[in-house]
């Protein structure tokens, strides 16, 4: 991982300034799911995330790129107060999900993180059954009046992630005994479970075969129909294909974002046009 | 190039071969380690079943014994208070002596009586009291034989030889013994050694005189030098009373420190007191009265050799004669040792078991597992789920893990400190030793389960979390229960810990002699009690030979409990376990 900490003075500085080539609000007729403004993160007093900024539209796909330890893991985190789980983090400056501060004190976690949906790098189903999966969520936050509701909300769920078809007759087996591509969607499904609005997505693809992957990417463009979707990956080509919007990190800051399209094929900062063409990273 | 490569080869295979004999040296060293181990635990396991033997059976001996109406029932009214104290004790004695009629002497008698315990007669005293009709009648008792006998009959403490009489013999009865007498030196073999170890401890005083006298030369302080000559000249006066008694022209007597012989002939058996010269007749005592008429030479008859010396078994000839006719009269019979198992503790081995200390055990692990199960955990999942880090609650880790290490016996003072003195509870109660075993146990318990919570990915974690659990849920909910068979193992391990644990008992008064196991209901927590590792420690120190057998057991039987625990551990992790 880089260390902040033995950065110039000037090359920090020039991190902090709002240089980062950043076209907003967002492109015209959509509207804004998450509005970021100033977000910094230290991890034990060590700058992880210098201040970024950025408006993320709704129903479409943001991809979040860029080389290792640039702090692309670290905003995603940031949106559904994840990082609170991390003792010595420390986030600063204002996330706004339809207006509304994730940062407020006020704001409980456990309600932002149903609104904001997550899955991991590794899928992570509990080892318990693929029902259970699925139905833990609706459980805890009451989201079904009886057994037939939240049956419902199963088979719902499951059919929106695409795995109904590959589970439905066999809802009791282990959790842990489906393949990688399909935990990976299980996951999915339970994040769409409790009925979030934006679904945070870190490296989803990079435990998961090409196969897999093509399957659960065809997923995420479905799921741009209903929510906002973020998704952290280390694949500039997965990027291309499933992302709207893409933001470019760099050494803990915001580099470049904008539409797909042009940062792919006219990025304006060098640093952008050296990653993606593999300059470095 | 080329030549580099080759001399890169060389120097790899040189170092290979080296490589290779330092992994076999080491797998070596391994395997060894493992087979001395096995070693030394089968030779654990041998040497402990081996010793415990003889304690797992119990020779019974079986009388009829008469309930006269005067005896037992003293008011003659058949109440229970009346029947209470009847002279149980005494109708036993009478059935005994009715077996052997001859014995009056009261030494002998005491002899006698010495083939059981006393304590028998609570349970014919119960007996009893259960049903009142049995006064005035008969009823065959069984009461486990003394365990000096038990063990003679066991073959544990007394060499001895049976050899078929060579020449016929005759026995004329006399006043208070007996005359036995042969044609030939039927008991030259006896004499011979009755001669050969009065020789033995002749050589051996006269020797210590040499040695006395010969110290007394080089000192100087006439005080010591007296001392000195007075031990010489004491030890020279044994060798010459010894001298006098082998001899044999006055008759050879056996004495304690020589083996002694018996004769069994016409259903009676004799002890040679004094042997004629010439060893062709001796005289005898009668221990039981020969049941036929004697008339003329028996030439059926047995020279019984006890070559233990009386002065080295704790059995006397007479008892040795009589428990080898009860045996024969079919009155003993050796079975399981139930009392082993249905018993507390007692001052007389054969009727001390292990199952107050069992109760005792049971009693204070259910109150050590309510104790420190609920609170390590809790305190495991607060420490490694919740806690801030920093620095009071890395102080706290340091310290449970410092308690982890403290000796046991210093729990046992803070009980008795705390628990006793301060809060006043009751002493060698179940209670509370069971709370100072939790005390032991719980830096245990906690540290296992804390490695155990944290075994848990915290992929579970951030899953629980990402679907909008609050941290107390996702705890309860996905963590507990993966890391539930590693809390369970743990303590496990320290419930079991607890159980062989018995320093801190020492401290608080369990290792009282407790004669009543403590019952089994909410009451028994407060009644004293002992616990199995405490009973092992106290046979382990009983003066009696038969506990020697009774602590090897005793010790099978912890282990066995142990090895159950275990079991239930192993197989409630496989229940428990999960995948993730």
């Amino acid at each position: 991982m880089t260390n902040y900490a033995n950065l110039d003075r000037d090359e920090r500085d020039a991190l902090e300034t709002p240089a980062a080539t950043v076209y907003h609000p967002a492109p015209a007729g959509q509207t804004v799911k998450v509005s970021v403004k100033d977000v910094a993160v230290t991890y034990g007093g060590k700058a992880a995330l210098y201040k970024v900024g950025m408006e993320i539209p709704d129903r479409s796909v943001t991809a979040c790129i860029g080389p290792s330890g640039c702090g692309k893991s670290t905003f995603l985190r940031c949106i559904n107060r994840m990082n609170d789980t991390i003792d010595n983090a420390r986030v600063t400056g204002s996330i706004r999900i339809d207006g509304q501060e994730v940062n407020d004190r006020a704001v409980d976690p456990v309600v932002l993180r149903a609104r904001v949906g997550m899955v991991f790098q590794k899928p992570n189903p509990f080892p318990k059954t693929i029902y259970e999966n699925i139905a833990y969520g609706p459980r805890i936050h009451g989201l079904a009046a009886n057994r037939e509701e939240l049956d419902q909300i199963v088979e719902t769920s499951l059919k929106k992630a695409g795995l109904w078809q590959e589970v439905a007759d066999r809802l009791t087996a282990p959790g842990t005994s489906l393949s990688g591509g399909q935990q990976q969607r299980l996951v999915i499904a339970r994040a769409i479970a409790v009925n979030p609005e934006v679904i945070l997505m870190d490296e989803p693809c990079s435990a998961l075969d090409p196969i897999a992957t093509a399957r659960v990417e065809e997923l995420i463009d479905e799921l741009r129909e209903n929510y906002a979707l973020i998704i952290v990956t280390h694949s500039m080509a997965q990027a291309a294909r499933v992302s709207q919007m893409t933001a470019f990190f760099h050494l803990g800051s915001l580099v470049e974002y904008g539409p797909t399209e042009e940062i792919f094929t006219n990025p304006r900062d060098q640093r952008t046009q050296d990653y993606i063409t593999g300059r470095f990273g | 190039m080329s030549r580099d490569t080759r001399t890169i080869r060389d120097a790899v295979e040189a170092r290979l071969a080296k490589r290779h004999r330092a992994e076999k040296r080491f797998q070596f060293y391994g395997l060894s380690a493992i087979a001395l181990a096995v070693g030394f635990l089968a030779l654990l396991l041998i040497s402990i079943i081996g010793q415990s033997v003889t304690a797992f059976s119990a020779h019974r001996i079986t009388l009829p014994v008469t309930l006269e109406a005067g005896l037992v029932d003293p008011a003659g009214d058949a109440s229970e208070e009346s029947l209470r104290r009847g002279q149980y004790n005494a109708a036993i004695q009478a059935a005994l002596r009715e077996q052997f009629p001859g014995v009056e002497d009261r030494t002998a008698l005491r002899e006698l009586f010495g083939l059981y315990s006393a304590v028998n007669a609570a349970r014919l005293l119960n007996a009893v009291v259960e049903d009142p009709a049995l006064v005035g009648e008969t009823l065959d008792f069984t009461l486990p034989l003394g365990d000096d006998a038990d063990l003679y009959l066991k073959g544990a403490t007394v060499e001895e030889s049976l050899r078929r009489g060579p020449a016929p013999l005759s026995i004329t009865l006399e006043d208070g013994g007996a005359r036995l007498s042969s044609d030939a030196a039927v008991f030259g073999d006896f004499a011979e050694t009755v001669r050969r170890v009065a020789g033995a401890r002749i050589d051996t005083a006269l020797a210590r005189a040499a040695a006395a006298e010969a110290r007394a030369e080089t000192l100087i302080d006439a005080d010591e030098r007296e001392i000195l000559l007075a031990e010489a000249e004491r030890a020279r006066a044994l060798a010459a009373t010894l001298e006098a008694r082998a001899d044999g022209t006055n008759g050879l007597s056996p004495g304690a420190q020589t083996p002694s012989l018996l004769v069994r002939a016409a259903g009676g058996v004799f002890a040679l007191d004094q042997i004629a010269p010439g060893a062709a007749s001796a005289r005898a005592s009668v221990i039981v009265a020969p049941d036929a008429a004697l008339t003329g030479p028996v030439s059926d008859w047995t020279l019984w050799e006890l070559e233990t010396p009386p002065a080295a078994r704790l059995i006397t000839d007479r008892q040795i004669a009589w428990t080898r006719t009860l045996e024969a009269r079919g009155l003993i019979e050796n079975g399981f040792n139930h009392w082993l198992f249905t018993n507390a503790d007692s001052r007389e081995p054969e009727l001390a078991g292990i199952l107050g200390a069992l109760i005792g055990s049971i009693l204070t692990m259910i109150v050590t597992m309510f104790l420190a199960v609920p609170i390590g955990v809790g305190a495991a999942i607060y420490l490694e789920e919740f806690a801030p880090k920093n620095r009071f609650t890395d102080f706290i880790e340091v310290n449970i893990n410092n308690l982890a290490a403290v000796p046991s016996i210093v729990f046992g003072l803070l009980g008795l400190a705390v628990f006793i003195n301060v809060f006043g509870m009751p002493r060698s109660a179940p209670l509370l030793g069971g709370m100072v075993l939790a005390l032991m146990t719980l830096p245990t318990v906690i540290i296992s389960s804390r490695a155990a919570l944290k075994a848990v990915p915290p992929s579970i974690r951030e899953a629980a979390l990402g679907v909008g659990a609050s941290r107390t849920q996702a705890v309860f909910h996905h963590v507990l229960p993966l890391a539930a068979p590693g809390i369970l193992t743990g303590s496990i391990i320290g419930l079991a810990q607890a159980l062989g644990e018995t320093a801190p008992l020492l401290m608080i008064g369990m290792v009282a002699f407790i004669a009543d196991p403590p019952s089994l209901g909410l009451s028994g927590f407060t009644e004293p009690a002992t616990v199995m590792p405490v009973q092992i420690f106290l046979w382990s120190t009983g003066a009696e030979r038969a506990f020697e057998a009774r602590t090897a057991a005793a010790i099978l039987i912890l282990l066995f409990v142990m090895i159950l625990f275990n079991a239930v551990a192993i197989y409630l992790r496989r229940r428990f376990e999960r995948r993730w």
